[in-house]
């Protein structure tokens, strides 16, 4: 993908929890999305694509909740200046 | 563990705590109320183990937890009970790690002048610490282990608060 303005990538740090840390299978990792993912859903459809394990990870992205610099965020978010990014199934505390 | 006290050393406002050991609840809810008088209602509220997961036994909960926005997410919504009702004091503890039936997963308690607003206060953090604080349960039984879904009951508990409360007055 190509977007002519949106400048250099940039290293984001993504960590998963739960059943996604199982299914990608790491905790935690540093990415370089290319410049033209702007939001956490294109996020989750750019790591879907990165082979079988990210592609079982993100299968049902609408189940996925996500969270920027610890903030709740909704998919359409946009992930621009975002320092670190988390996805992680419902929560099931308390 | 954080503590947010009111500008000036005044007293502790909220007392949240991650913890891996069992709570000592009684210990716990004594700081809630140590050393003041305008106090007269906490209610408490312990989630504990059980020993089965949808009708099997289980041998244990494996709790995860995202460090540094479990904190700040119970701590926002400390500060959305406050703003809700008059609080005089809150605590949150949740543990992570490994823990048995019979024991000890949450405690929150919350102080007030008066019951109602303690109630009231006690329920609404544990309606959003189950569906918005970044915890994770995962069933460890003889035959494996396996995450626990979301129930929708629990999203529609918290659903409630997001509600605008009646208008005093209103027609009945």
């Amino acid at each position: 993908m190509t977007t002519g303005s949106a400048g250099p990538t940039k290293k984001i740090k993504v960590r998963y929890f739960a059943w996604v840390r199982e299914r990608v299978g790491k905790a935690e990792e540093e990415i370089e999305a290319p410049a033209g993912i702007a939001t956490i859903a294109e996020l989750m459809a750019w790591l879907a694509g990165r082979g079988e394990a990210y592609a079982y990870a993100f299968e049902n992205p609408k189940v996925i909740r996500a969270a920027i610099d610890r903030n709740h965020v909704r998919a359409e978010a946009r992930i621009e200046g975002a320092g670190e990014i988390a996805f992680f199934p419902p929560m099931t505390g308390g | 563990m954080s503590v947010h006290s009111r500008a000036g050393g005044g007293p502790v406002r909220a007392i949240i705590r991650l913890q891996r050991e069992p709570i000592a609840i009684a210990a716990e809810v004594a700081k809630l109320v140590a050393a003041r008088n305008d106090i007269g209602a906490v209610v408490t509220f312990t989630g504990i183990c059980r020993a089965d997961e949808n009708g099997a036994p289980i041998a244990a909960l494996n709790l995860e937890h995202y460090s540094g926005m479990a904190e700040a997410e119970i701590a926002r919504h400390v500060e959305e009970a406050y703003a809700r009702w008059p609080l005089l004091g809150a605590l949150v503890t949740h543990r992570y790690g490994r823990i048995k039936p019979g024991e000890d997963i949450v405690l929150v308690a919350t102080a007030s002048s008066h019951r109602q607003a303690a109630f009231a206060a006690a329920e609404f953090l544990m309606d959003y610490l189950k569906t918005r604080a970044p915890f994770w349960k995962q069933v460890e039984a003889a035959d494996g282990t396996t995450w626990v879904e979301a129930k929708s009951v629990d999203d529609a508990a918290a659903e409630r608060w997001t509600a605008p409360p009646p208008r005093r007055g209103a027609a009945k």
